[in-house]
């Protein structure tokens, strides 16, 4: 599903944020990604769900070696991912309903298809009262929920969520992490990027550990610390 | 279900950003400058063709004042003219006449007995025949010697130039505004993607194509230079409208003795004006798109 070799990246002319990177996540895995506050978590993310190119190495995505597409072929690799941003990214003017529809509504879905998906994604995530409520009359959790359910919507085979809890209360947060469980059931491939060591512990998941921009072996000992 | 959600596909918030709201009256300026520019290049057009057409087919010959009242020349001119190949009338222009031509230079108190004023003769020609000027000439200098004979065409060709130079200017106005219009949409465009850079970004990484993007500028620019345009289109024609009032009622004071021509657009000229707007609207729309293509071009 996801695959680096050797990948480095820079931002501009700067110093490398990410160093020699090798990885490979198979089809229907749930890894956390863990490290301190400027590791590289956001920058390796951003790389998986296609925001930025490597500096060096090669990545591979959905069995496609991303080196080898056009700018063109990536947008339809990019709708089989689904992001949860850490500030969510809603657009404050459009209601709950609409900002859950943008990812179909990009791909081209009808709207009369793309009603009762949305409907149903927004009940899913316990929010069914509040399709007309637009984001900035949310609460931050109710906003995080919307975040997750466009970032679903569309069915992704990806799920990639960058600090999807770090907003929310102990009992949000816990709530959260079932609805991503429920997700990977139904086989999509989770990448969950926290600070949160006991969260990640408790849900006994593969961890992706990064220190200075380099994933370390320190994984299975920073989850049990 | 609001309102919010019954309007799809308007992602990008475009009544925050302030070339929305500058956009309109730009438009707005260039559609009624160009309007006006274009009703200068038709009218010309049509008073070039005006003039063309009343000179054409006339001549006007000249003679020196009367010597005294033995002085037959007149009528050997006319009896000349007359019988030549081509002409189908040759009618002196009476003192009177001719007095009323200069009175705009000279004041209408002056009698035509006070001054020596050269006879005129207005000398018609068959459309259909070409007559040869040269033997009409030396018929005439034969039959009355002094005589002149005036085609207009040093004042038509004068006239040509200048109403040519006068459309060249035009259509270099509307080439001028055509020009600032692209620049301006391109500069708000330019604007938008950079106010909106955010959600441009979300759009990119749910995987919208860039022409998904470019749709929602093409359509926006659409609109405000409709909006816009529209308003320069009423107040061009509302100017047109003033001028050819204006510029009608000093031909008719009087006498038509005016030489500046009258604004009067007929009902093609008022058509083309009306699509204006529209042009105006694909040019922003066409500038939009490839604005927004170009800079969506650096992403990823």
């Amino acid at each position: 599903m996801v695959r680096f070799e050797n990948v480095g990246m820079r931002y501009g002319t700067g110093p490398e944020v990410l160093r020699d990177i090798t990885l490979r996540l198979e089809t229907g895995s749930f890894h956390f990604l863990t490290g301190p506050s400027g590791a590289g978590k956001t920058s390796l993310l951003r790389l998986v769900y296609l925001a930025e190119r490597p500096s060096r190495g090669l990545i591979s995505l959905f069995g496609e070696d991303l080196s080898r597409l056009t700018r063109a072929a990536l947008a339809p690799l990019r709708r089989r991912i689904g992001i949860v941003f850490q500030d969510f990214r809603l657009i404050p003017h459009l209601s709950a309903f609409d900002n859950v529809a943008l990812p179909l509504r990009v791909a081209g879905m009808a709207e009369a298809k793309l009603r009762d998906n949305v409907r149903e994604m927004l009940e899913w995530v316990g929010l069914a009262d509040k399709l007309d409520a637009r984001p900035p009359t949310l609460s931050g959790g109710q906003q995080q929920r919307v975040a997750i359910a466009r970032a679903v919507v569309a069915r992704p085979k990806l799920l990639i969520a960058d600090e999807p809890t770090g907003n929310v209360d102990d009992a949000m947060a816990q709530r959260l992490m079932r609805l991503f469980e429920e997700l990977n059931k139904l086989g999509t491939t989770l990448i969950i990027a926290t600070h949160n060591a006991a969260l990640a512990r408790q849900f006994g998941r593969p961890v992706l550990h990064l220190e200075a921009g380099e994933l370390t072996a320190a994984a299975a000992a920073w989850a049990a610390s | 279900m609001g309102g919010v959600v019954s309007r799809p596909g308007l992602a990008i918030p475009f009544g925050r950003d302030g070339g929305s709201r500058f956009l309109p009256a730009l438009t707005l300026l260039m559609v009624f400058l160009a309007g006006l520019a274009l009703a200068a290049v038709m009218d010309l057009e049509r008073a070039l063709a005006r003039w063309d057409q009343s000179l054409t087919g006339t001549l006007t010959v000249e003679l020196p004042a009367a010597t005294g009242a033995g002085d037959k020349s007149l009528d050997a001119a006319l009896a000349a003219l007359r019988v030549a190949p081509g002409v189908t009338s040759a009618t002196p222009i009476d003192s009177a006449a001719t007095a009323k031509l200069v009175a705009p230079w000279l004041g209408a108190s002056l009698s035509p007995t006070d001054l020596e004023l050269p006879r005129l003769v207005d000398v018609r020609l068959d459309p259909a025949a070409r007559p040869d000027l040269a033997a009409l000439r030396a018929r005439l200098a034969k039959a009355a010697p002094g005589a002149t004979l005036d085609d207009h065409q040093l004042w038509l060709d004068n006239l040509a130039r200048f109403a040519r130079s006068a459309e060249l200017t035009a259509l270099g106005i509307l080439a001028l505004i055509g020009g600032v219009a692209v620049i301006s949409v391109s500069f708000a465009t330019r604007t938008g993607l950079a106010v909106h850079h955010d959600v441009i970004e979300l759009l990119h990484l749910m995987g919208a194509r860039d022409g998904y993007v470019a749709r929602q500028f093409e359509r926006q620019a659409l609109r405000l230079a409709l909006i816009g345009g529209a308003g320069g289109l009423a107040l061009a024609v509302a100017a047109l409208l003033a001028l050819g009032h204006a510029t009608g009622a000093a031909a008719f004071l009087g006498e038509r003795v005016t030489l500046l021509p009258t604004l009067h657009l007929r009902g093609w000229n008022w058509a083309v004006l009306a699509v204006l707007p529209v042009v105006a609207g694909l040019v922003a729309m066409a500038t939009a798109r490839l604005t927004v293509l170009a800079t969506l071009r650096r992403l990823p």
